[in-house]
């Protein structure tokens, strides 16, 4: 695959601590256009910090971080979500509004920012909710009467329904059963080669980042570690990768 | 030397406090001028501070006339001013306990609520799932809110006034052997636009205190259900203590 070499999503030098514990130091990470990236690293590593940083919705406490070459940091608040409108994300734990039916929450944005009218935007969310395997009958469904996993499946048709250009991944396959994993690992390489979308994904199912990854980057003691292919996995000349991979504690 | 240094820290803790509170209404306030608008969210909060607030701020202003009645009944009999019943209860309950009590039960029900669900939505993180959805939870969430409060409070009150001073006419009537057309005539009597409009002022004022309290708790709320339950706790009770302060600054204005 030709790679143009646009950076969409540029860290350099990121620092992030939380009173005295520190979580990312130096981190340095730049995904370019129209790439998938799986970001591997241990439970309370920094990764969902890093996403949140990446998002706005956390500031790192010093370091630059440019989305399509713009400053996040110096975003006003019309600017920081007129940027928003072009990224999806999928929250580790779904973050679903559980005041609302499921299929308004896939169609949050469609309803509320884009003021489609009420029958189109709950076609679409149908459709989206079909894409991740959840039937047309769970649409009026409230949240809480879901179970996990397709609470997860929501919260990644949410995530796509708008067809974002940036998308992140916060362990979309996590909870989930092989088949349906599989569905999911299937629907972001869709996501990316058909929509010519950007996305970073966190995953600590090896397997789905070997199907769904143009590169693999390892986050260690607040630093990328670690880059490569998924087939770099089964040699990764990095004795850490090696043991995370294989699943063998150090 | 550590005491000194840990009411310090409470001095800047409360002088960060206040001043996150002023940011958070201004955002609130600049948003109420800045479109697009949610009346969908605006109305329900409407309905739900207004019309379900209804049954417990009637009962208690039912029986805040009922009381007052009997009591100044038994004051003034002894200096045979019995005929002042009326407008002691309807001064005392349009300008004071009215507002006062459909104040502090609404903060207990609204502020209670408010605070719980808008904490719940910032521990699961829905409160970002918005921004990232390019929602602004101030837009959607607060200022809606905070508007219904203010709006919705005036009108509460006036019904808590006319059942509160209905409370102090039924038990002067049946209890106290008033005449009813004397009492409803004294009552009318008694009666000024100034009455009504310090029920509005503190209606807005406190709809306003109970809202903005319940959505700033709530907002930043932090540390799951346990910290869910603090935020709740303290919407209730500083907003019942600020209801009670500026009930106080509102009287001494329009004395
Ligand atoms: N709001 C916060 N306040 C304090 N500490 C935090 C906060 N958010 C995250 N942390 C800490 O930062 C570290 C990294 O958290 P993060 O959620 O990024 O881990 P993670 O790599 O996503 O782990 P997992 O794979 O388990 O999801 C953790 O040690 C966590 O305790
Ligand atoms: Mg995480």
């Amino acid at each position: 695959m030709t790679v143009e070499k646009e950076p969409v999503i540029e860290l350099k030098n990121v620092y992030k601590s939380f009173g005295q514990k520190y979580v990312l130091r130096g981190l340095d990470l730049t995904i370019y256009k129209g790439e998938s990236v799986v970001l591997l690293g241990q439970s309370g590593m920094g990764k969902s910090v890093s996403v949140r940083l990446m998002l706005g919705l956390m500031d790192a406490d010093s370091g630059s971080i440019k989305i399509n070459g713009k400053e996040i940091t110096n975003f006003s608040e019309e600017e920081f979500y007129e940027n928003n409108r072009k990224i999806g994300m999928l929250f580790q734990n779904g973050a679903l509004f559980d005041s609302m039916s499921v299929w308004e929450n896939v169609a949050f944005s469609l309803l509320n920012i884009d003021k489609m009218n009420p029958e189109e935007a709950r076609k679409i969310a149908i459709e989206k909710l079909e894409d991740v395997g959840l039937p047309a009958k769970v649409a009026n469904m409230m949240p809480d009467e879901l179970s996990g996993g397709m609470r997860k499946r929501v919260g990644l048709a949410r995530a796509i329904a708008d067809n974002p250009n940036i998308i992140f991944f916060d362990e979309p396959t996590t909870g989930l059963d092989p088949i349906m994993s599989d569905v999911i690992n299937n629907l972001i390489v869709r996501c990316v080669k058909q929509l010519g979308a950007t996305a970073l994904t966190i995953t600590h199912d090896i397997n789905s980042a070997r199907k769904i990854a143009d590169r693999i980057v390892m986050l260690y003691d607040g630093k990328i570690i670690w880059s490569g292919k998924p087939e770099d996995l089964d040699n990764p000349k990095n004795e850490y990768v090696e043991h995370f991979v294989k699943g063998i504690s150090l | 030397m550590e005491m000194i240094q840990k009411v310090g820290n409470m001095g800047v803790n409360f002088v960060k406090a206040v001043f996150q509170f002023i940011l958070f209404l201004i955002q609130t306030i600049h948003n109420w001028f800045s479109p697009p608008y949610y009346p969908k969210v605006f109305l329900k909060n409407f309905i739900e501070i207004g019309f379900y607030s209804l049954p417990v701020v009637s009962l208690t202003a039912l029986f805040a006339g009922m009381v007052l009645a009997l009591q100044s009944y038994s004051g003034f009999s002894s200096f045979s001013a019995e005929g002042a019943v009326a407008t002691v209860v309807e001064i005392a309950i349009t300008r004071e306990l009215g507002p006062v009590f459909a104040g502090l039960m609404v903060a207990g029900r609204i502020g209670a609520t408010m605070a719980a669900s808008i904490g719940t939505m910032k521990v699961t993180e829905q409160i970002d799932a918005l921004k990232t959805l390019s929602m602004s939870p101030f837009k959607y969430i607060v200022s809606p809110r905070v508007l219904a409060g203010i709006l919705v409070m005036p009108l509460l009150v006036l019904i808590a006034d006319i059942i509160g001073v209905f409370g102090g006419f039924l038990v002067s009537i049946h209890e106290l052997g008033f005449n009813p057309y004397v009492y409803i005539k004294d009552t009318y009597n008694s009666m000024k636009m100034m009455d009504l409009t310090i029920g509005v002022a503190k209606g807005a004022t406190f709809g306003a205190i109970i809202t903005s309290m319940g959505c700033y708790y709530g907002y930043y709320t932090e540390g799951g259900a346990d910290g869910v339950g603090k935020a709740t706790t303290n919407a209730v009770v500083y907003s019942s203590i600020l209801i009670l302060i500026f009930n106080y600054v509102l009287t001494a204005v329009f004395f």
